[in-house]
């Protein structure tokens, strides 16, 4: 492709080096990187219906995020200035984090993969909670013990395995535990093993 | 920390500002290195070397902090007559018994008072069968037990007597000096005493040294010891429990603490109690002794209103003191349940189904064909996750599928994929690394069908609980009797239907504990009773909800309160910021210097008071004195500030609850191109092993040809822009693009050795698999030179798997299952491989091309060599030291 005519003619002085000179505005901070452009948009922040205090949900630092939401999207998620703990600050992941919550790759819907089969298909969500909710019974039924090989009791299923927890919520972790216990389900584990 | 907790980093970055002096001890040059005064590269694995030759440094100039070791350390304890050091025994303690490869701990153990006789009751419990413990993952005492040791055993505070802890110390590391450092670790002597001067030289009154390690450190045959020797140079420093001290874990999951607290492991319940065992724990008052441990100190001796308070939260109504709180109700464990073993299971079939909630463990977990060919050979796998990650795919895309182990017209497992809301999309609390909670309001409703896990798991119970209604069988009786009622909110639609949100805010609730009659949520685990009158679902976190008000929503801005921001979240247990912060006091009470003064006793007002919450009783003054025969907190004296330990002092010397060893001892890797320097013993005796042809390791440096088939070691860590198994990272543009590919770090000097081009191909091999990665060659990894010759080392990053946005091979293939025998964590970040340019086979020809290394290795059947290579003599000895009946002839081994 050519350059256009008008592209070749421009002028310097629009250079923003040339700019920041002229203005004294050496950084680069002030008048000198503002255009008509940047004086009529807003921050996404400002035009934010609300915003959730939440947390960072990388690593165990427990840095302090704000949700910003607007017209119930997440349209924003900055640290929060306040937290004694990173003081406003993300690392990459962290700063990544809207791009994850709002990802066109996120699963929303249930997936299904039948015996043998060689394909996905779709499943209705409460389909699928009653597919599994069988299959949990029928796996404790056929896998149940009242007694261990020593004759010792242990009313329990060696069926029924878990693996994950450490990014899930401290009540999520704890109705996973009381209802794998409740059914006899011992091989409860999750990345603190690993 | 600055690559895989960058914003933590800030603080160390702070502390550098104010004049503090940065060390780094890393195989690698990272980011961290690169602010840091001093970096000390290390051989991979040799930490317990390294560590031990401060420690030595420390007792041969007696450096110690004296007064604190004395008063709160149990460097004055007299040890048992009977214990023989690994120094005096080729590597192994006395009790060794070399068929079961367990130890009997009883020669291990405190003197008694009068210096005969049997153990005290505290001692003798648990000097038991540590096999069992071993599989149960319960030497430890379930993770955070104090060691229950009588509460006075004989002691001698000049620290003179020849069995002193002090002494037995000094004997055991008297071996490490710096040549030995040198030698193991490929570190330097300049550089080694220039670490022990700056440690020693920022002990003491006036100066805290603070130990940062990363959980890699957890994941090696040893990995417990390791973190037993920095708590052991922590204590000589006198560093714990003061500010800017401590030992500091960087872990790496956003609650990964709080799945710790509220387990969802296998060998323990919430507030760290022990999951009941069919053989120790048939009645209640069995299982809580084995925890209250009579005649212990401490904090733990209230046990009982901790097991009942969370049997009520369980069973509700149903739980009354007449059927001992349905304690009954418990499954029980017998032996080894924790992950690995159960892949193993599940390749051999003895596994039905598999929940993956948020984990990956197709490429997070070692050894990722065994995980892969483990959930092939399910019944059903239901995986809840933001993305069609790795663990859900296995049936189609996984390497298995490539080399023709994996058909997917001829894999039977039912895969469920539900989608899962992301942390805006639902409420509750987070655990971060300090033990602090902080909760999450929820901003917006997940897309579509995507659920919280709170949603998931209370609808499944309440849908098995309605299936079950009316059924006789005993063994639905936890389900049906399960208090399981929590309030619905959000949707209202959904709620009407029956499927709403049930309130994270009122499991809190529960978590937090409350008087039954009432409701009135408790202040803390004191209020907790013992007789059904209080409920409360882990003991620890009682407090979190005090006065009805969800204490880890608190956001005061760090503007408007002190550095300790106490007001910002809430930290377990009682909000205490620093544990065991009496030890910031001197033994009089006195802070131990202005400049390091945190919590001390207030003459006037007889109370402890400072800038945090005291973790001592408010108003026990530090010259209270146990009265003779007291046990329990009673017994917890005003000089004891480890509250939570059986004699109230911190522990040097560890005589209960380490399946490995009282104190930490110089193991290789169980992989290493090298012979234990400083003793027969090779490698852990006491690990766990599965010894099978699916799980070959690579053969000990004894082997013939072991270092010409695996020349070199390998480790792996994160990049600042991946997260662990790449579930959330890959998956996100921004970060997919920030670091797209997998790689393969070399030196030059490996690079010109293996003829390695830099954004070239390479491949790595050991017995289990080969992966393949882009070359880097930079200078960041050097050779080390080790017991006289050259040791390259490899680095890689692990995040990488076939699907995402960026897709690569997975450095977790390369590992094999080799666990650390107190807490069952894999040994997955150290290992012996070859290096190859250019890209690794595909198809049938990898499985072949990896069978041929094994083949030559000679471990293709997964025998590789005994583990147990410390010599005759040493054995025989060893086991003359156990308890009468446990004896086994040494000769019989598990391994050969």
């Amino acid at each position: 492709m050519t350059e256009t005519p008008a592209r070749t003619k421009r002028s310097l002085l629009p250079w923003p080096v040339l700019r920041q000179l002229a203005d004294g505005d050496v950084l680069g901070r002030g008048r000198s990187v503002r255009s008509k452009r940047t004086d009529e948009i807003e921050p996404r922040t400002a035009t934010a219906d609300r915003v959730a205090k939440s947390v960072c949900p990388y690593c165990a630092v427990g840095c302090a995020q704000k949700i910003f939401v607007k017209d119930e999207k997440v349209v924003q998620i900055e640290g929060d200035p306040e937290s004694p703990v990173n003081r406003g600050r993300l690392c990459p992941k962290g700063s990544a984090s809207k791009n994850l919550v709002t990802s066109p790759l996120r699963q929303t819907a249930v997936k299904y993969r039948r015996p043998f089969g060689t394909e996905w298909e779709e499943l209705d969500l409460h389909t699928a909670m009653e597919m599994v909710a069988d299959r949990v019974l029928r796996a404790r039924r056929d896998s149940w013990q009242d007694l261990d090989e020593h004759g010792r009791k242990v009313r329990r299923t060696m069926g029924i395995a878990s693996l994950g927890g450490a990014t899930l919520d401290n009540e999520e972790n704890y109705l996973i535990k009381k209802l794998f216990t409740a059914m006899g389900a011992i091989q409860i584990e999750n990345q603190a093993r690993i | 920390m600055a690559e895989a907790h960058p914003v933590g980093f800030q603080w160390v970055v702070e502390a550098k500002k104010r004049g503090a002096r940065i060390i780094h001890v890393d195989p690698r040059f990272t980011r961290t290195s690169a602010l840091a005064h001093q970096h000390v590269p290390i051989r991979v694995g040799s930490d317990i070397a390294f560590l031990g030759g401060i420690i030595n440094y420390v007792l041969q100039n007696e450096l110690d902090f004296r007064e604190y070791v004395v008063n709160y350390t149990n460097a004055a304890n007299i040890v048992s007559e009977d214990f023989q050091d690994a120094d005096d025994l080729d590597g192994l303690f006395s009790g060794f018994d070399t068929e079961t490869r367990t130890y009997d701990p009883t020669s291990w153990q405190f003197a008694q008072e009068d210096d005969q006789g049997d153990l005290g009751p505290a001692q003798a419990d648990d000097a038991g069968d540590s096999a069992e413990q071993r599989n149960t993952a319960s030497g430890l005492q379930n993770e955070a037990h104090g060691m229950q040791v009588g509460s006075r055993p004989p002691r001698d505070e000049t620290l003179q007597h020849p069995r002193c802890v002090y002494q037995v110390l000094k004997r055991h590391y008297a071996r490490y000096t710096p040549e030995v450092v040198e030698q193991v670790c490929g570190v330097s002597q300049e550089d080694f005493l220039e670490v022990c001067r700056a440690w020693t030289e920022n002990s003491g009154r006036e100066r805290t040294t603070a130990l940062v390690y990363s959980v890699g450190w957890t994941q090696h045959s040893v990995g417990v010891q390791y973190i037993r020797a920095g708590a052991i140079l922590q204590l000589l420093t006198g560093n714990v429990g003061r500010p800017g001290g401590g030992i500091m874990a960087l872990r790496g999951h956003a609650s990964i603490q709080g799945s710790t607290d509220i387990p969802t492991l296998f060998n323990i319940l919430p507030g760290y109690l022990p999951m009941p065992n069919a053989e120790k724990h048939q009645t209640l008052t069995e299982w809580i002794d084995a925890v209250r441990n009579p005649g212990s100190k401490g904090f733990w001796a209230n046990a009982g209103a901790y097991g009942i308070n969370l049997l009520k939260a369980y069973w509700g109504d149903a739980a009354t003191p007449d059927n001992d709180f349905c304690f009954d109700y418990m499954p029980r464990i017998t032996g080894d349940h924790g992950t690995y073993r159960t892949v193993l299971d599940m390749i051999d079939g003895k596994v039905k189904g598999y929940f993956l909630l948020g984990q990956n463990p197709a490429v997070g977990s070692a050894h990722g064909r065994a995980q892969r060919l483990g959930m092939a050979n399910l019944d059903w796998v239901v995986v809840r996750d933001l993305f069609e990650i790795e663990s859900a795919t296995f049936w189609k895309d996984s390497p298995e599928v490539a080399t023709g182990e994996i058909v997917p017209e001829e894999c039977r497992t039912e895969v469920f994929l539900f989608p899962a809301a992301s942390h805006v999309e639902k409420e509750g609390t987070f655990t971060q690394t300090q033990r602090m909670l902080q909760w999450r309001e929820k901003a917006v409703e997940p897309p579509g069908d995507a659920r919280s896990e709170l949603w998931f798991f209370y609808h499944l119970g309440r849908m098995l609980r309605e299936r079950l209604a009316g059924s006789e069988d005993e063994r639905d009786r936890p389900l049906l009797d399960l208090a399981w009622d929590y309030p619905m909110h959000g949707d209202p639609e959904q709620v009407s239907s029956g499927w709403g949100e049930p309130s994270a805010e009122a499991v809190l609730k529960e978590i937090n504990g409350y008087e039954v009659a009432t409701g009135r949520p408790l202040s803390g685990f004191l209020e907790m009773k013992d007789d059904g009158s209080t409920l409360g679902g882990c003991w620890i976190y009682s407090g979190v909800y005090a006065d009805g008000v969800n204490q880890a929503a608190r956001r005061k801005s760090r503007h408007d309160q002190s550095f300790v921001a106490s007001e910002w979240g809430w930290a377990w247990p009682m909000n205490r910021r620093i544990l065991y912060n009496r030890a910031s006091a001197d033994p009089e009470g006195r802070p131990w210097s202005e400049r390091k003064a945190y919590v001390w006793w207030d003459e006037d007002k007889q109370e402890w008071t400072g800038d945090d919450v005291p973790d001592f009783e408010k108003t026990k003054p530090p010259s209270y004195r146990a009265p003779e025969g007291s046990d329990g907190v009673a017994a917890i004296e005003g000089v004891d500030p480890f509250i939570m330990q059986g004699d109230g002092k911190g522990a040097l010397y560890a005589p209960q609850g380490l399946i490995d060893g009282p104190l930490p001892t110089h193991y290789e890797p169980v992989e290493s191109p090298f012979r234990n320097l400083l003793h027969g013993q090779q490698a852990n005796p006491t690990r766990k092993e599965y010894r099978r042809a699916d799980n070959p390791m690579n053969p000990d440096p004894r082997s013939p040809g072991a270092a010409e088939v695996f020349p070199f070691v390998f480790t792996t860590s994160r990049l600042t822009e991946h997260h662990t198994a790449g579930g959330m990272s890959r998956y996100v543009e921004h970060l997919a693009e920030l670091q797209p590919e997998m790689f393969v770090e070399v030196s030059p000097e490996l690079a010109a050795e293996r003829g390695l081009e830099h954004m070239g191909w390479c491949h790595v091999i050991t017995a289990r698999s080969a992966i393949e990665g882009r070359v880097l060659v930079t200078e960041r990894l050097r050779p080390l030179r080790v017991e006289g010759r050259t040791v390259h080392q490899v680095w890689m990053p692990y995040h990488w798997g076939q699907g995402g946005l960026v897709a690569g091979d997975s450095a977790n293939d390369l590992f094999g299952i080799s666990l650390d025998p107190n807490v069952l964590i894999q040994e997955s970040k150290v290992g012996t491989c070859d290096v190859r340019p250019g890209r690794r086979p595909t198809g049938p020809a990898l499985r072949e091309y990896v069978e041929g290394y094994a083949r030559r290795a000679g471990v293709l059947d997964g025998s590789e060599g005994p583990v147990v290579t410390a010599s005759a003599a040493a054995q025989r000895e060893s086991a003359a030291a156990q308890d009468g009946d446990d004896q086994h002839a040494p000769h019989q081994r598990e391994d050969q």
